[in-house]
């Protein structure tokens, strides 16, 4: 991006600087040897054209909207539209749930984000006894439509956008959702929305897998065809980084174990036979924001411009809408503190910043009490009004990437991209990211970086506010937080008993042997057939159940 | 002091996923010289009970960040005492309230170690219950 005697005389006034800086620090010398980003890349002291000398302002970075959507996705990006402001929520039964997306759509937020309960993450209705302890603790329990018809009673479906936190069983949740959409009149080509849907994670990181890998790729690539077809504005995957970095990843390991998943999705459903430029629109990422504010910014930068790349020079994409990558944000949940809680309120301000400055297109700002516990509505609002106030009232959404050009961040960019890459290499050498996982390679890699970072705290070469540097003594400051009410459990288990003697039996059965048979062949789309199911009133469970049976379970692959 | 090494379980009862905390863990207790067995996910109440009498442990700890950790250690405790084996030291960490720390260390939970613990700190207080433990066995 600069002229060679530009370079030479930054080159002359760079040493210039260096014999000063030499004689300061032999008096007073820096803090610490070396500086390096909280993903281990060294940090030089300062950065200047000679940096980026190699950056081709077009080729590298271009314009918004423009190929390589370095600086972001749409042309007019904040100035157009804000992001929208997603709160993931729920928990108990769902009618409290209910309550709670009322609340928020209320105070301004602009589309919903469910959070299931882990029974129906994993594929167990309420009563199942594998679900005792766990109805409604983390999220909403969801055993049949009925409880979806309450979920979004009073909530117009062509009116907000609703992403689903939901995996294994992602195609039932969906089949759902579109079946309350007909009963408010909404056809399925006029919802819009996201279901997580991405499984390799699961088994890296998250852990609410059911299906061994192989029949779970073809339940994703199925719902990929469905949707392509039938809900052209569904976003059918939102590939995540978010629980690999929650994990324990570097910055470096979260874009490149991501990118790694979203080319073995590709792969599938090129292998199924579909067609990249059309699925790859409803392709959507998430990632997490996490403490390091300028690394963060690069990351996400560096994820677009290579997701780009991949998309077009390895798969041959054209269509520019299927090479860019959008993705949704949420601030770092393990970067808050139980210690002094309140000051997370200032962590999470920092890392939805950077999700903005990193061009995000949705966004969660976590509450700064769920270290605690789920977090109370008061929590939830100073969360939501976070973002309000970078949205409203900081001036950083008036123009587009505002921090491109900065040399250490564009060197940052680029070096996030090289070492994502180098991780790419290596994983393709193993014959891909199936492979990786198989062999433990990308759980080892995660663990070993949680633990590094462990060792750093308690070094103190990593400190952490409040926590091993500035404590204060907190007894006895009993705070109020949100408790799941105990009898939930017994309610939900009551509501579905009532529903399977009032259903019709024959039915259900019926369509679950329909199921199982599309399960045996994989010409069969499964799809329509969980619709059809699900119509009737046939459960999460039920219809896991018959998947269970005919695909066998994930066993763990223990890494320590 | 002891001869035989120190042997622990780390668990993860039911289905929470979140197993940083207890991979964590579960190494630095073997980087302290421990036997350190870690179960894996999704692992019942009746399973890892059963893996800490087989494996004649001296303590198990349990990882819960979902929420359930009423129910989960008063499973395990219960089962221990059912199988004469209330002796084991039951201890865990996670996001757990300090509200219910009370009545989990009423029900026999020896220690609850939440977020920001330092994993120097677990493993000094499980050489010092252990200790505890093998000397009134010794009495």
């Amino acid at each position: 991006m600069f002229k060679e005697e530009e370079l030479e005389r930054i080159s002359k006034a760079r040493l210039k600087y260096e014999e000063g800086v030499n004689k300061a620090t032999q008096r007073y010398p820096e803090r610490k040897s070396t500086f390096t980003t909280s993903g281990g890349v060294p940090v030089e002291r300062v950065y200047t054209p000679e940096n980026v000398k190699d950056l081709d302002y077009v080729k590298d970075l271009g314009f918004p909207g423009e190929y390589p959507y370095t600086r972001g996705v749409q042309p007019t990006m904040y100035r157009g539209r804000l992001w929208t402001m997603r709160q993931y929520a729920g928990y108990a039964s769902a009618d409290e749930s209910n309550e709670r997306y009322k609340y928020l759509l209320e105070q301004g937020q602009t589309g919903l984000s469910v959070a299931f309960d882990l029974p129906t993450q994993i594929g167990y209705d309420s009563d199942h006894p594998m679900a005792r302890g766990e109805v409604g603790k983390v999220g909403v329990a969801i055993d049949s439509l009925e409880d979806m018809e309450i979920l979004f009673d009073g909530i117009p479906l062509d009116k907000v956008s609703t992403s689903m936190t939901i995996n294994a069983p992602a195609s039932i949740l969906l089949a759902m959702y579109i079946a309350v959409g007909e009963k408010q009149n909404i056809p399925m080509d006029k919802l819009s929305g996201t279901i997580q849907n991405d499984i390799l994670k699961e088994y890296i990181a998250r852990g609410t897998y059911i299906f061994p890998p192989k029949p779970s790729m073809r339940l994703i690539t199925d719902i990929f065809e469905f949707c392509s077809k039938h809900v052209p504005k569904w976003n059918t995957i939102s590939i995540s980084g978010y629980h690999i970095r929650e994990a324990g990843s570097t910055a470096v390991q979260e874009v490149a174990f991501t990118l790694a998943d979203g080319i073995a999705y590709v792969e599938a459903a090129v292998k199924k036979g579909l067609d990249p430029d059309v699925f790859g629109r409803r392709l959507s990422f998430f990632f997490n924001s996490h403490n390091d504010f300028l690394e963060e910014i690069a990351k996400f930068r560096a994820a677009r411009r290579l997701w780009a790349r991949i998309m077009k020079e390895r798969f041959g994409v054209t269509n520019p809408s299927a090479q860019k990558l959008r993705f949704h944000t949420q601030t770092a949940g393990c970067t808050l503190t139980a210690q002094q809680p309140e000051n997370n309120i200032v962590r999470v301000t920092m890392q939805a910043l950077a999700a903005v400055l990193g061009g995000t297109q949705s966004l969660h700002t976590n509450s700064f009490d769920e270290a605690l516990a789920l977090p109370t509505e008061d929590s939830v609002r100073i969360a939501l009004r976070t973002q309000q106030i970078i949205a409203y009232e900081s001036g950083v959404t008036s123009t587009i990437d505002p921090l491109a050009g900065s040399y250490y961040l564009e060197w940052l960019t680029s070096e996030i991209e090289r070492r994502a890459q180098e991780y790419l290499d290596k994983i393709d050498e193993m014959g891909g990211m199936l492979v990786a996982i198989e062999r433990g390679y990308v759980q080892q890699q995660i663990q070993d970086s949680a633990y590094a970072y462990q060792k750093a705290i308690e070094s103190e070469e990593q400190i952490v506010v409040g926590v091993n540097k500035f404590q204060i003594e907190e007894k006895g400051t009993s705070r109020e937080i949100l408790k799941v009410d105990p009898s939930v459990g017994e309610k939900q288990i009551a509501r579905l008993k009532a529903l399977k003697e009032r259903r019709d039996n024959v039915k259900v059965k019926e369509t679950l042997e329909e199921i199982r048979e599309a399960a045996r062949d994989e010409s069969i789309n499964l799809m329509p057939r969980i619709l059809d199911a699900i119509k009737v009133y046939a459960t999460l469970g039920e219809v896991c159940g018959v998947l269970r049976e005919e695909f066998g379970e994930y066993k763990e692959n223990i890494i320590l | 002091m002891d001869e035989r090494k120190i042997r622990v379980i780390v668990a993860k009862p039911g289905l929470d996923g979140h197993d940083r905390g207890a991979k964590v863990v579960a190494r630095a207790l073997r980087d302290a010289g421990m036997e350190v067995i870690y179960t894996g996910l999704r692992q019942t109440p009746e399973q890892i009970v059963a893996t800490a009498i087989q494996e004649d442990v001296d303590a198990v700890g349990l990882s819960i960040l979902s929420g359930a950790h009423e129910h989960y250690f008063r499973e395990v405790i219960e089962l221990l005492k059912s199988e004469g084996a209330e002796d084991i030291i039951v201890f865990g960490g996670g996001v757990i309230p300090e509200d219910d720390v009370p009545s989990l260390k009423a029900m026999g939970v020896k220690a609850v170690f939440g977020p920001g613990t330092s994993t120097s700190e677990i493993v000094e207080w499980l050489k010092n219950a252990v200790h505890e433990r093998r000397t009134k066995e010794r009495v």
